[in-house]
């Protein structure tokens, strides 16, 4: 299998915090990873060091062997191949879902805006909001603007889609709609690396669980190895916790 | 009453109506520009577009009239018209800047992380939305500019309050119908705009989730 994303020894500190300190993984075609662990512990940082959004301090990352961290990098090209979904959904509230899904395209990819409406139909057929798109966001609930959010990223056709606790800021009936949208592109062969405490999404679909815990991934594993038999006391506790609060509503 | 407000119109309207649409145009170039200048550019150039606008908050618009009236000889109506935009230039880079600002910050990491550079993000997703939320404060403005007006009459403009100035030099008796009759179409010119740009617009943005909720 190919290596999609490759990340090495990623460090990050903002002023005196040292948020990473050295973080080591890669993600295959087709692979879906989940990271997980308790607020603070870096997850989210990771991500946005992925895409340079919050370039690391020290460390590698590449995409298909290209470096994300060299000097000639075309950053704005690399991160086209890496889409991104956020918590906070982050949709452009002046354009409607339809254009908040041509706009990437039409504007990064130079592609023409017929075929960047049909690209976008697509895309939007798979979160199923066809019926929405001549809605703006603030029209739609948070369920149906995290799946204009996929959508987004889809129609760009990246090689990795980056997921940011996608489903943390959404009303627990809405958790639902976004995580089905979430296995089924996931089965559907993307590329993904996924931050969530959803551990009915991660038993489902994740091929590498990864806990992090102050800056370092602790333990990696498969669903199965967490489940059944985590080694690190830390792990099996978060993992209890989550249990004791979110029991219910496992997704398979 | 209505033959007054005839005679101010037909002879000082023009002139308010070029100066206003004049200092709304020529500010809103040099205000735009200097908003883009203050929070994209370099700290060295930012400086200077600051400096630009404190120099012309801070000197009042007839002397600025006067300034150009006298120190380069050009027309009245032109030398009024030029000080009417540059000093907008100056309050108008403050309402773009601060609708630049009220733009989220999300937003504008959704836009890099779908590949966009820094000028895409602002042409596409940023200047659209800032726009929009300065709207209230241009209707603000407009009303502002549109008052100011008044003060070319002093550099010899015939504009509506100058049409007063002879009516009144003319037949000092309709002192005060005139000064009614010059009131009542300043608040038409205003009014409606600024009452439609506050309401119309204030809808439009909370369909759009921005401006608020209230």
């Amino acid at each position: 299998m190919s290596i999609v994303l490759d990340v090495r020894d990623v460090w990050k500190a903002y002023g005196d915090l040292q948020v990473l300190k050295g973080v080591t993984f890669d993600v295959g075609e087709t692979e879906v990873k989940v990271v997980f662990g308790p607020s603070g512990s870096g997850k989210s940082t990771l991500l946005r060091c992925i895409n340079m959004l919050d370039p690391p301090d020290k460390g590698e990352v590449f995409l298909r062997g290209q470096s994300l961290m060299a000097k000639d990098a075309n950053l704005n090209m690399l991160r086209a191949r890496i889409g991104m979904v956020f918590q906070q959904f982050n949709l452009f509230s002046h354009l409607k879902a339809l254009d908040n899904v041509t706009i990437g395209p039409m504007k990064v990819l130079g592609v023409e805006k017929e075929e960047a409406i049909e690209r976008a139909h697509i895309a939007i057929d798979q979160v199923h909001m066809t019926e929405w798109i001549e809605h703006y966001p603030a029209q739609l609930s948070g369920g149906q603007q995290q799946r204009i959010g996929i959508a987004r990223a889809l129609a760009m056709d990246p090689d990795v889609i980056l997921f940011d606790e996608p489903t943390s800021a959404l009303d627990p009936e809405l958790i639902g709609e976004v995580l089905q949208v979430m296995l089924d592109i996931a089965k559907a062969g993307t590329t993904m690396i996924v931050v969530t405490h959803e551990m009915g999404f991660a038993r489902a679909v994740a091929s590498e669980m990864y806990f992090m815990d102050k800056g370092v991934i602790v333990e990696k594993g498969t669903p199965k190895h967490f489940f059944t038999n985590p080694e690190h006391e830390r792990v099996r506790q978060f993992l209890l916790r989550l249990e004791v609060l979110y029991g219910g509503h496992d997704q398979e | 009453m209505p033959s007054l407000i005839a005679f101010i119109l037909a002879a000082g309207l023009p002139a308010t109506l070029l100066l206003t649409a004049a200092g709304l145009g020529l500010g809103f170039i040099i205000g735009l520009g200097l908003a883009l200048i203050r929070v994209y550019a370099e700290e060295d150039i930012a400086v200077l577009a600051q400096a630009y606008e404190n120099v012309f908050r801070g000197i009042p618009v007839l002397v600025l009239m006067l300034l150009f009236l006298v120190s380069t000889g050009w027309p009245a109506l032109f030398s009024a018209g030029l000080a009417l935009g540059l000093r907008s230039g100056a309050y108008q880079s403050q309402i773009v800047r601060g609708a630049i600002l009220s733009v989220s910050d999300t937003q504008v990491i959704a836009a890099y992380s779908l590949g966009m550079n820094r000028m895409q993000t602002a042409r596409h997703i940023v200047l659209p939305q800032a726009f929009r939320l300065a709207l209230p404060g241009w209707s603000n403005e407009y009303a502002v500019v549109t008052k100011d007006t008044a003060w070319a009459g002093a550099i010899g403009v015939l504009d509506m309050v100058k049409a007063v100035d002879y009516l009144i030099f003319e037949n000092p008796l309709i002192f005060l119908p005139a000064i009614l009759a010059v009131t009542i179409i300043y608040f038409f010119l205003t009014y409606p705009i600024t009452r439609y740009a506050g309401e119309q617009m204030s809808k439009r943005l909370r369909s759009l989730g921005l401006g608020g909720n209230y």
